[in-house]
Formats: C-alpha cells, sequence, structure tokens
C-alpha cells in the first residue's frame, strides 16, 4: 500500500509540476512583455517600467517561475495589478462561496444518482426502468446554466421561495445554503443523470457475478444480495465517474455563478480577464487545476482502499 | 438486424438541425442584424414563429445562425482532437508498454486536468474572446479523449492472428496501424466522435454564454442565452426557446450516438451507462 501511494503522491506531484510550467509559459511568455500587455497599447513606457519592476520581471524567466511556485507552496499568489490586494486574499474570499458550492451540487448529485441507478437496475427492462433512462437521457442534455434559468423562472420570479441571485455570507449559514440551493441543483441534476447511468449499467454488470449467484443460493432474497453484496462492488466504477465529474462541477460552478450573481472564483476570473489581470487568471488556472488533479489522486487512493486488488502493481 | 428507435430519433433530430444550419446560409426569415425596435419581445406570433429579443431580432432566424455557429465550432473541435489524438493513441498502441506509450499516456492524463473551460480562461485571457478559441479550448480537450479510446481499441487489435501476418509480411508498425488498425477500430472512433459533438454544442453553449465563445454581432445560442437572462421575468420565451434548441441537437446527437453503437456492436446493449 506504501508504495502505491508513494508512487501515486510522485505522479500528482509532477503532473502538477507540468501543469504549473504550461500554464506559467503560456501567461508569461505568449503575451510578449506581459506588463505591457496588461496595460493596454496606450501606456506610457515608464508606467510599463514600473509594473514590470513590480511584478518581478526584470529577473529571468527560470528564477521567475520558481519564485512563483515558491510562493504559491507558502500561499503567497502575488499581488493583484487591478486590485492592488494580494492574490491569495481575493481568491480566500471566492473559494468561500465556488467550492461549498461544488461540494454541495457533488453530494446532492451523489444522493439522487445512487438510488435512482440503483432502482433503474433492479427494475432492468421494465417501464420504470426505461421511464428512468429516459429522464436521464434528457438531464444529459441538459445545459446547467439554462436549466438554472429556468429554476429562477419558477422557484424565484413564480413561486418567490429563493431569491434569484447574490449571497449573503456564511455569518447566518442558513441564508448561505439557501442562497446556494438553486445553483446547486442546477449543476447535481445534469451530473446525476450521467451518474444514474453509470450506477445502473454498473449494478446490472456485478448482479451477473457468480458471488451474487453464491449469495441467492445461500438463501438471501435478491433485495438482501444487492444491498450486503451488489452496491459495495458497483460503486467503485461509480467512484471514479464522480472524480472525474469533479472537474465538470468545479467549471460547472464558475459558469452558474454568472446566472446567480454569486461572489465565487468564477466572476472573479471573468473579471481578471477582461480587467488583463494575468496575475489573477494565472492563480485561479493553477487552483482549479490543483483541485482537480487532487481529487483525482484523492479518488486513486480510495479506490485502493476499497478493492484492494487494485493495490498490487500491474505486471 | 433492426435499427432501434433511437437511432432513427437520433438521426432524425440531428439532420434537422443541420438542414436548419444550411438553409440559413442561403436564406434565413429575417436579417438576424436588422433591430426593429418598435417589434421587441413579440410573443411567438404568425410574423416570428418564435417571436423576437429585446432588439426585436427574430428568434428563428436567431437560432438558424446560431445553429451554424455551434455545429461549426462542436465539428471542427472533433475534428482537432481525431486529428490529434488518433495517431496519438495508434502510436502508444503500436509503442504499447514502451517508455514512449508511458509519456503519451502521462501527457494525456495532464491535459485531462484542465477542463476545456479552464483551457478557454487561458486562451482568452491572452487572445481575448471569440469562436476560434472556443474551438481551439474543446479541440485540446478533445485531444486526450481520442487519443484514449484509440489506444484502447487499437491494443485489442494488436492481438490478433491478422495482425501477426500482417507482420510476418514484413509490415511495420506505423503500416499496419494505419492499414489494418485503423479500419477495425473505426466504429468506436464515430460513436466517440459523436459523443465528443455533442459535448463540444454544450460546452460552445456554456463558453458563449459566459463571454468566451462567438462574439457579437455572430449570432450563438449560449449568447442568446446570456442577452435573455435579465428579461427572463419579462419575456420568458426569448430564455426558452434557445435552452430547449440546445437541449434538442444534444439530446438527437446523444441518441444518435447510443443508437448507433447499439447498432453496430448490440451484445452489450443493456449494459451501457
Amino acid at each position: 500500500m506504501a508504495v502505491f501511494v508513494l508512487k501515486r503522491l510522485a505522479s500528482l506531484l509532477a503532473s502538477l509540476l507540468f501543469a504549473s510550467l504550461a500554464i506559467f509559459l503560456v501567461l508569461e511568455v505568449l503575451p510578449g512583455d506581459p506588463a505591457a500587455f496588461m496595460l493596454g497599447l496606450n501606456a506610457a513606457p515608464d508606467t510599463v517600467a514600473a509594473l514590470r519592476e513590480q511584478l518581478g520581471l526584470t529577473a529571468p524567466l527560470p528564477q521567475r517561475y520558481f519564485g512563483w511556485l515558491a510562493g504559491m507552496t507558502v500561499g503567497d499568489f502575488g499581488i493583484s495589478y487591478t486590485y492592488r490586494v494580494p492574490v491569495s486574499d481575493l481568491i480566500g474570499a471566492r473559494v468561500q462561496v465556488s467550492v461549498p458550492l461544488a461540494a454541495y451540487a457533488l453530494t446532492l448529485s451523489t444522493l439522487i444518482a445512487i438510488p435512482v441507478g440503483a432502482i433503474a437496475a433492479s427494475a432492468r427492462n421494465t417501464p420504470l426502468d426505461a421511464g428512468i433512462m429516459g429522464m436521464t437521457q434528457l438531464g444529459v442534455a441538459l445545459p446547467n446554466f439554462w436549466f438554472a434559468m429556468l429554476l429562477v423562472l419558477v422557484f424565484s420570479v413564480g413561486l418567490r421561495w429563493f431569491s434569484a441571485g447574490g449571497f449573503p455570507g456564511w455569518d447566518d449559514p442558513f441564508a448561505a445554503m439557501r442562497a446556494l440551493t438553486l445553483p446547486a441543483v442546477a449543476l447535481a441534476l445534469p451530473q446525476a443523470a450521467i451518474l444514474a447511468r453509470v450506477m445502473r449499467s454498473s449494478l446490472l454488470d456485478t448482479l451477473d457475478q457468480e458471488y451474487m449467484r453464491t449469495a441467492r443460493a445461500k438463501g438471501l432474497s435478491q433485495g438482501q444480495a444487492l444491498r450486503r453484496h451488489a452496491l459495495r462492488n458497483a460503486l467503485i466504477p461509480v467512484l471514479t465517474i464522480m472524480g472525474l465529474q469533479f472537474s465538470f462541477l468545479l467549471a460547472g460552478a464558475i459558469i452558474i455563478e454568472n446566472v446567480f450573481f454569486l461572489p465565487g472564483l468564477g466572476r472573479l476570473v471573468f473579471q481578471a480577464i477582461s480587467a488583463r489581470d494575468l496575475v489573477v487568471v494565472r492563480s485561479v488556472v493553477m487552483l482549479l487545476v490543483f483541485a482537480v488533479v487532487t481529487v483525482n489522486f484523492l479518488v486513486d487512493f480510495t479506490y485502493a482502499l476499497v478493492d484492494p486488488r487494485l493495490r498490487r502493481p500491474v505486471s | 438486424m433492426r435499427v432501434g428507435a433511437n437511432l432513427i430519433a437520433g438521426i432524425g433530430l440531428s439532420v434537422f438541425f443541420l438542414a436548419l444550419a444550411g438553409v440559413s446560409l442561403v436564406w434565413t426569415p429575417y436579417d438576424v442584424t436588422l433591430l426593429v425596435v418598435g417589434d421587441r419581445l413579440q410573443p411567438p406570433s404568425q410574423a416570428h414563429w418564435l417571436g423576437t429579443d429585446h432588439f426585436g431580432r427574430d428568434i428563428l432566424s436567431m437560432i438558424m445562425v446560431g445553429a451554424r455557429t455551434s455545429i461549426a465550432v462542436a465539428l471542427i473541435a472533433v475534428g482537432v482532437g481525431v486529428i490529434f489524438g488518433v495517431p496519438l493513441g495508434l502510436f502508444a498502441a503500436a509503442m504499447r508498454g514502451s517508455l514512449a506509450d508511458e509519456i503519451v499516456m502521462r501527457g494525456n492524463d495532464l491535459v485531462f486536468a484542465f477542463p476545456a473551460l479552464v483551457i478557454a480562461i487561458l486562451i482568452t485571457a491572452i487572445f481575448g474572446p471569440g469562436a476560434v478559441n472556443a474551438i481551439i479550448a474543446i479541440g485540446i480537450f478533445n485531444i486526450p479523449v481520442f487519443a484514449r479510446v484509440a489506444r484502447g481499441a487499437a491494443l485489442s487489435v494488436w492481438t490478433r492472428e491478422f495482425i501477426m501476418a500482417a507482420r510476418l509480411s514484413g509490415k511495420g508498425s506505423a503500416h499496419i496501424s494505419f492499414e489494418h488498425i485503423l479500419p477495425n477500430i473505426a466504429n468506436t472512433l464515430i460513436v466517440q466522435a459523436t459523443i465528443q459533438f455533442s459535448l463540444g454544442i454544450l460546452a460552445e453553449a456554456g463558453l458563449a454564454y459566459v463571454g468566451l465563445g462567438a462574439q457579437p454581432p455572430q449570432p450563438s445560442w449560449g449568447r442568446m442565452l446570456a442577452e435573455a437572462q435579465t428579461m427572463i421575468a419579462l419575456a420568458p420565451h426569448v430564455a426558452i426557446i434557445p435552452g430547449l434548441t440546445i437541449v434538442l441537437m444534444v439530446l438527437g446527437l446523444n441518441l444518435f450516438g447510443d443508437g448507433l453503437r447499439d447498432y453496430l456492436d448490440p451484445r452489450l446493449r443493456e449494459r451501457r451507462p
């Protein structure tokens, strides 16, 4: 197990290094002079020179890259050129919206998808199964931001149960969760459709395994065998897909924030793009990639915990 | 062999939207650049089948021209994925187990860590928003998908006897990959292309919605939704119609992909996610 974890940890670090290098090169080398790019065409030469100094662009490229890396490991992402405050402060405030939103959506999506997928599988080839599969087919095709607008139309404009946007902050956790509910539902349902389909097919695979026949032969009912033996095994592929979905959820959260005017990472990065604040763009992008890579590492790790066969080296 | 209902419905919907995009090249009911402020936010009527938007533009005409943008972006992005991803996957399969295979696959994992939206953010930060950047972002995201699928499918073909025969006749790996492996994995690749096409339509709509895709005055389904958002209480049809269009197009492509897969390989029909 230790060897497995160390190997995966090494590959996690390598991925993060390469990703940071790619981001650094795109944002520091492609625009030519980042300082001139950020200030636009009409900037006075001495303003550009001052910004070059402030951004540390006078140092050679490798030194800047490693300086950036070293800073990030201690939580120093640099100073935002538009906001004039440390990027870590900006991100810190936004993360409190985006991450709970993604987590809320992931929880909802799992709570919906696993029972729905299990019901479809145990009712295989019945009208119920066909109905569920039809609904999921529709869910997969649903753009989450449009679904979000429909939710606003029905639950905010029509029924007035939720506000149409904005975020009150975490001082009142109940109000905060309430503000995140419609966005989370909008994010969760399309993902739940995909997850339910994976759950169904994975459960159908395990239902035909020999240990299931043994369990039935021992005298367990179909339902008991399903709960005790099939479900746990069927969850393994579901876990993998959940890991992959996390990156979609995070990207989705960034888009959904626009529908509900939530002050999250999405709003920050889109404002940074229009203000050409490359320091903020670079940090947010790196953070997103870090989240995706780390979650996939955790999934691999959990996977190995659940299924000991995967810890053995593959010959 | 029976052609499934999914396949027929999928082909029907997909052909309908392709035709809509095609017709828009030569004819639309109204000029999409024509702003008639007096006619703004009209509900569907005989003159405007799907109503008008906040500038008085005909929504049906905008949907037709928008179909062109969505389809072009998603289709070219699939092309990018196929052109770069498939040869990479074939190469990795031909060199299976070697360091080169490992490098290609780890490179794939790395690109996988960048969701299309993140690539789009990076590109847009430097080059500004536009449909071409959306193509590049979705295209880059498609490359590891096709590389992985091509490698997986190719690996199983490499173990077959006729490949052994080809090797004995003195053909090299590259030759075998393109002459024998590729035709045998084409079905899998075509099905994957349909899936990526539908994901591309969704991704394009999302990018255009947040302003990273097609720019005005080029109509796009995602941007129509962004513009409709503030008027949703006033004129819901302006937001409902473009969204429904996206759902139907994506549903059509998904049904087409599923149906095609069942048609090409009916054995595992019941199991598929």
